[in-house]
């Protein structure tokens, strides 16, 4: 699903040279790398500063600002289920408890392998079909214990 | 010049340029207006909310830094809405900020403290920052970060981005995660940092200092083997007034030496005598380049030749442009020339075993802490310099040895190696030392003196940006035939950012000087960062004042005049240049990362 | 009892093409005008009067000017931008070459929240389609039109929904909102002119440009015209995104919705306020209710203290944390309220937590920080015993 081990400077270099040099295109090329490599890690910091000529503390300060830009290999499917009041009344705490148990990890943390992460998102735009969640970009709707197993065997197949 | 508009400020009425801030319009109306944020130097930020006015006609208060005049407007600084806004939001700040105020070097200069207290403070408000959360990065041998007193005004960024452009910081997460950090959260060792200090001068609270030697001199100066030597630097003593109240702009140079000699130093020496040192050397290697680009067209030799006393300067020219070292000129700064001669020549002079000397520089600036403890600074055999000691250390060590100014009688530098000419002084203000370089210069190349009335080079005077300015050389003497008729062109830059400007043109092939000054701190040394607080453009300018009158005052204004100087060479160093001074006096450059520190 | 009926408007039919060639038919001037006279109102969450921002835009003078549709929808229960991106994105796109033509623009770009990022390849290709097929074949005088719109994603931060923040985000920087003046219209992307409009927005502006001011007129109140969509969440039988006329009573809407045993409703999102019973039969429109669109509903079970805390601890992350009231303020709200719980303040601490909010309304930099004390405020006030004195 991901590529993990590309080549981080061509990688980027290709990246920034589809976008362009210029500042406005720093979080499309933050996303890529992110989307790419899982993470966006501190030599891809310098890569992006060398390539785009932007500073690197400028460049951590715009990935830190946002929640989907990692920093660090969190997990090969970063799982973000939103804690926001539509999905938290509509049985969150449910869910939270199904993924608790499926993976012995709690929120926040990663599982030994390297497969999950466990995050939290704030409100995800499928209010009408909750609890949702996001598996890194994919979004699901509709959670119930039942669908949060199949989604966990489905995400363990696929490796 | 822009349309001006008028402003109803409680009831005053003021007149101000389009554009101009609600802000600077109570300023003009005599109002004054409680500020965190903001700081005359630093582009608008508008996020700490303390400068808040009513403007009529809008719904909410507005933030009186970030509003800009475009139409009339009645504006009220006091009502009660205002004031608890203000007091409110300073209420947060306090409640974000860990507040030991005994232990902060701030205290008793703290922009936040005094607000406090002009706030009326009488408790906190919410529930506080009681325990210290982060460790101190005390790493760094010039600036230390505490960022438990960090109340996120950005000023730091702002100082290192928009008038450095270092770019050490940055801002951090969102939401009440926000911090303000070194990039990646490193050491500011580990990082680009040029050791400027001007984010430590407008930094509102104790989050930021100056990596504090005073401990280790007082004990060096309590041990009985030990000699003290300070040498100080033409900025400090135009500033250090200041901290004992004087208004900016009072020369205090005597008081001081008198001061320093009865804190326990041994010796007081002026720096200005090395600043002269380097304008020989450095004057002398500006013709020998200028000789071997212009008559042997050896292209290995670079010009324009930049200065190099200031270790800001050096450092970023290090870490950003390391392909064009060969541009920077050899000569050490005067610090670094006066301690290699110090414990040389002059220890033999008094008959003081070098091994026993300790010197310490009385400096504006938080960059010659780095420069003295730079791995090649040992010419001597010994550690040149010792120490770097600020304006303000310095200022709090005579206080605390019950030391103040105004008591103090008035006394000469130590003689031997002890004064420095008027062009030495003038290496404090920004164009100082292309003046103090161009009055030796011209006179060794032409036989005469500059001609500018009273030998004021005053087009390299002044706060602008970038000045240039061009000198023919005409009616030379003999040896100097092949300077006949060149245009001398020059120009002076202060604070990195506009440094950058040049540089960035020398790396396009388009920079067309001959010599170039460059400070890496707005306004020169005077505006350094180890400066007190606050530097201000107006203080600034008052400190310029002084040096220039200084100047005027000293008899000798020409370094090569200096007769110590002469001696100097005579007894010592043979000439401008020799072999020994370049081992000495003389010193090389390292290529450093862009991003981090290499070690 | 008359129900509230759906009035399909934004989410009816429409002939692809139709909005824009009524538009080229015009001079930009009366483009702009005709969207003053319909009387249309941001659909974004503010409510200004669109047809003003346009012609403020239109009048500044600039070599480059961008069109960006916030499809950044983050408040919390909102979902109704989504929907209309799926199922009509065309009247969006149209909307945005409408907005171009009337102030002088030929580019566009659409900030899509990270969330949507699946709708990305779709997205990309009804903009090809609609310049081959639509724009393409169209003329300004002699010339060719041209509008060109480009696709941005977000990476997760609400308050990028914010205009400046949004273009902050474009141009590369940190999503923190900028003191106004001077407005995005003046300096925005690029430090260019901006026209930044709601999803909603466009795709209603390509009905009224094609029907006519008059004709929208017809619907809706004196001050809020039109219709509106309402993104309906909580405890209800039938969520979803609804078109209603502006002017809906609330009770009707949530009778349509199947309500049942309310409590109370959290009406415009989190920067709206909490309503029980007794408002009811207010109006959605400019002035009564506010509009947003979202409406999130609790029933008689939910323990209001929980949603309290679950809305402060959202704009406690949330804030882009820049400036002193929102940043901290929202964090003071959130532990006094859990302290005062916990037994560990005195209630009268609620006094000051309400003059804390009083300097957040009145001192924050943007309408984030702006209006975190509306829930606060509506929700303890609705429910003192359930928070304060339980
Ligand atoms: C915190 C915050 C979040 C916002 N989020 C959105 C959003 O997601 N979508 C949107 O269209 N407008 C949002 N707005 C309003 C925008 O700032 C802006 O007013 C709007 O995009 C203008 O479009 P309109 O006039 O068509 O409504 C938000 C405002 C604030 C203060
Ligand atoms: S920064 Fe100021 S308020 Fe804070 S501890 Fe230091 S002196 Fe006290
Ligand atoms: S000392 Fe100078 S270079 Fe270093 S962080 Fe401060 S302003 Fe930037
Ligand atoms: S370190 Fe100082 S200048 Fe920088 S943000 Fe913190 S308080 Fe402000
Ligand atoms: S009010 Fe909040 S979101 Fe808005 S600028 Fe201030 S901190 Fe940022
Ligand atoms: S509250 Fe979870 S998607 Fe909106
Ligand atoms: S001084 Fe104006 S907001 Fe900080």
């Amino acid at each position: 699903m991901e590529c993990r081990d590309g080549n981080l400077v061509s990688f980027v270099e290709g990246t920034v040279e589809k976008y362009g040099k210029g500042r406005e295109n720093l979080l499309p090329v933050l996303r890529e790398v992110n989307e790419e490599f899982g993470f966006v890690s501190g030599a891809a910091f310098i890569e992006i500063s060398r390539v785009m000529d932007i500073s690197i503390g400028e460049i951590h300060g715009v990935a830190s600002f946002y929640s989907f830009i990692n920093e660090e290999d969190r997990g090969k499917y970063v799982i973000r289920l939103c804690k926001t009041i539509s999905c938290d009344m509509a049985g969150k705490e449910k869910i939270e408890k199904t993924f608790e148990r499926e993976l012995g990890i709690k929120f926040g943390e990663s599982t030994k392998d390297g497969l999950f992460a466990l995050d939290y998102a704030n409100c995800m735009g499928l209010c009408d079909k909750a609890p949702a969640m996001l598996v890194n970009s994919q979004l699901y709707d509709s959670l119930t214990p039942e669908s949060v197993l199949d989604i966990i065997s489905e995400c363990r197949r696929k490796i | 010049m822009s349309e001006m508009i008028k402003v109803n400020i409680d009831g005053i009425e003021v007149e101000v340029e389009s554009g101009a801030t609600v802000l600077s319009a109570c300023e003009k109306a005599g109002v004054k207006v409680p500020v965190l944020c903001h700081h005359p130097d630093l582009n608008v930020a508008g996020v700490c909310r303390v400068c808040m006015v009513e403007i009529e006609g809008m719904g909410n208060l507005q933030a009186s830094c970030a509003y800009p005049v475009t139409q009339p407007l009645t504006v009220k600084t006091k009502t009660n809405r205002v004031r608890k806004a203000r007091r409110m939001n300073l209420d947060l700040v306090l409640a974000e900020h860990y507040g030991d105020c005994y232990t902060c070097p701030r205290n008793g200069n703290c922009e936040l403290r005094t607000l406090a207290d002009e706030y009326g403070v009488d408790k906190f408000k919410f529930p506080h920052v009681d325990k210290p959360r982060y460790a101190k990065d005390t790493k760094s041998f010039s600036i230390i970060r505490d960022q438990d007193k960090c109340i996120h005004c950005k000023r730091c960024i702002r100082t290192c981005i928009d008038m450095q452009k270092v770019n050490v910081y940055e801002t951090a997460n969102k939401g009440h995660d926000v911090e303000i950090q070194v990039a990646l959260n490193k050491s500011i060792a580990d990082v680009v940092c040029i050791n400027c200090g001007q984010c430590v001068n407008r930094c509102p609270t104790g989050a930021l200092w100056t990596q504090d030697v005073s401990d280790q001199v007082w004990e060096d100066i309590e041990n009985p083997d030990l000699f003290v030597i300070m040498q100080t630097a033409p900025s400090p003593r135009a500033a250090i007034g200041e901290e004992f109240g004087y208004p900016p702009g009072t020369r205090v140079t005597k008081k001081l030496n008198a001061a320093m000699r009865r804190a326990g130093f041994d010796k007081v020496l002026d720096t200005n005598f090395a600043a002269d040192l380097t304008i020989m050397e450095e004057g002398t290697e500006l013709l020998e380049r200028l000789h071997k680009v212009i008559v042997k067209k050896d292209k290995s030799v670079k010009i324009p030749m930049f200065t190099s006393c200031s270790p800001g300067w050096v450092k970023f020219i290090e870490h950003y442009y390391p392909d064009h070292l060969d541009h920077l000129s050899t000569c050490k700064s005067p610090q670094q020339m006066y301690g290699a001669v110090i414990k040389t020549y002059y220890a033999e002079k008094i008959g003081i075993d070098p091994s026993k000397i300790r010197t310490v520089a009385l400096m504006p600036c938080s960059a010659k802490k780095y420069e003295c403890n730079r791995p090649e600074m040992n010419a001597s055999g010994y550690r040149d310099v010792d120490y770097g000691l600020t304006t303000r250390e310095m200022a709090m060590m005579l206080k605390e040895a019950g030391l103040h100014l105004a008591d103090m009688p008035t006394e000469e530098f130590d003689p031997v190696l002890g004064e420095g000419s008027g062009a030495g002084m003038i290496f404090g203000a920004t164009g100082g030392v292309m003046e103090a370089a161009i009055r030796t210069v011209y006179e060794l190349v032409t036989g005469r003196p500059v001609p500018f009335e009273r030998l004021n080079i005053t087009p390299v005077r002044g706060m602008e940006a970038i000045k240039e300015a061009s000198l023919k050389l005409e009616k030379v003497k003999k040896e100097y035939k092949w300077l006949e008729g060149v245009e001398l062109k020059i120009a002076v830059a202060h604070g990195t950012a506009n440094a950058k400007i040049l540089m960035d043109k020398l790396v396009d092939g388009t920079l067309d000087y001959h010599f170039i000054e460059v400070m890496a701190c707005p306004g020169g040394c005077l505006g350094g960062g180890g400066q007190p607080i606050p530097t201000t453009p107006e203080i600034r300018k008052a400190r310029a004042n002084a040096i220039y009158q200084e100047d005027e005052e000293i008899e000798i204004r020409k370094s090569h005049e200096n007769p110590l100087i002469q001696k100097l060479y005579k007894e010592f160093l043979g000439k401008p240049g020799s072999h020994k001074s370049h081992e000495l006096l003389h010193t090389h450059y390292t290529k450093r990362g862009q991003y981090f520190v290499k070690d | 009892m008359v129900k509230a009926k759906e009035k399909r408007i934004i989410t009816g039919k429409f002939t692809p093409g139709s909005g824009i060639k009524a538009a080229l038919a015009g001079k930009p001037e009366e483009v702009v005008q005709e969207v003053i006279d319909s009387g249309l109102r941001g659909k974004g969450g503010a409510g200004f009067p669109a047809g003003l921002k346009w012609r403020f835009a239109a009048n500044e003078k600039s070599d480059m000017k961008t069109i960006i549709c916030n499809a950044d929808e983050g408040e919390p229960g909102t979902f109704k931008d989504k929907y209309l991106l799926d199922n009509h994105p065309m009247k969006v796109l149209e909307g945005m070459a409408i907005a171009g033509y009337a102030i002088g623009a030929d580019k566009g770009i659409i900030y899509l929240r990270g969330e949507y990022a699946y709708m990305l390849p779709s997205l990309e290709k009804n903009i090809e389609d609609i310049k081959k097929n639509v724009f393409s074949k169209l003329k300004v005088g002699k010339k060719k039109f041209e509008f060109d719109i480009k696709v941005r994603l977000g990476a997760g931060a609400y308050v990028c929904g914010e205009e400046f923040a949004l273009i902050e985000s474009l141009n590369g920087n940190r999503g923190e909102p900028r003191n106004k003046p001077p407005f995005p219209i003046q300096k925005g992307y690029l430090e260019k002119p901006t026209l930044v409009n709601n999803v909603e927005t466009f795709a209603t502006v390509s009905h009224i440009i094609e029907k006519g001011a008059l004709w929208f007129g017809k619907f809706g109140t004196k001050s809020s015209k039109g219709t509106k969509l309402f993104s309906i969440s909580g405890d209800v039988k039938y969520p979803g995104v609804y078109e209603f006329e502006l002017g809906v009573k609330l009770r009707d809407v949530l009778e349509l919705v199947g309500a049942e045993n309310t409590k109370s409703v959290q009406v415009g999102g989190f920067s709206g306020i909490n309503v029980t019973e007794s408002s009811f039969d207010k109006t959605l429109a400019h002035g009564d209710l506010p509009a947003g669109g979202s409406i999130i509903v609790f029933n008689k079970d939910r323990d209001m203290l929980k949603v309290l805390k679950n809305i402060l601890e959202f704009f406690e992350e949330e804030s882009c944390g820049q400036c002193t009231p929102c940043r901290e303020g929202a964090y003071q709200l959130l532990k006094g309220i859990k302290m005062i719980e916990k037994g560990e303040k005195s209630i009268r601490y609620y006094k000051d937590l309400c003059d804390l909010c009083a300097t957040m309304k009145d001192s924050a930099k943007c309408g984030l920080g702006l209006s975190i004390p509306s829930p606060f405020l509506s929700i303890t006030n609705n429910f003192k015993d359930e928070i304060l004195y339980r």
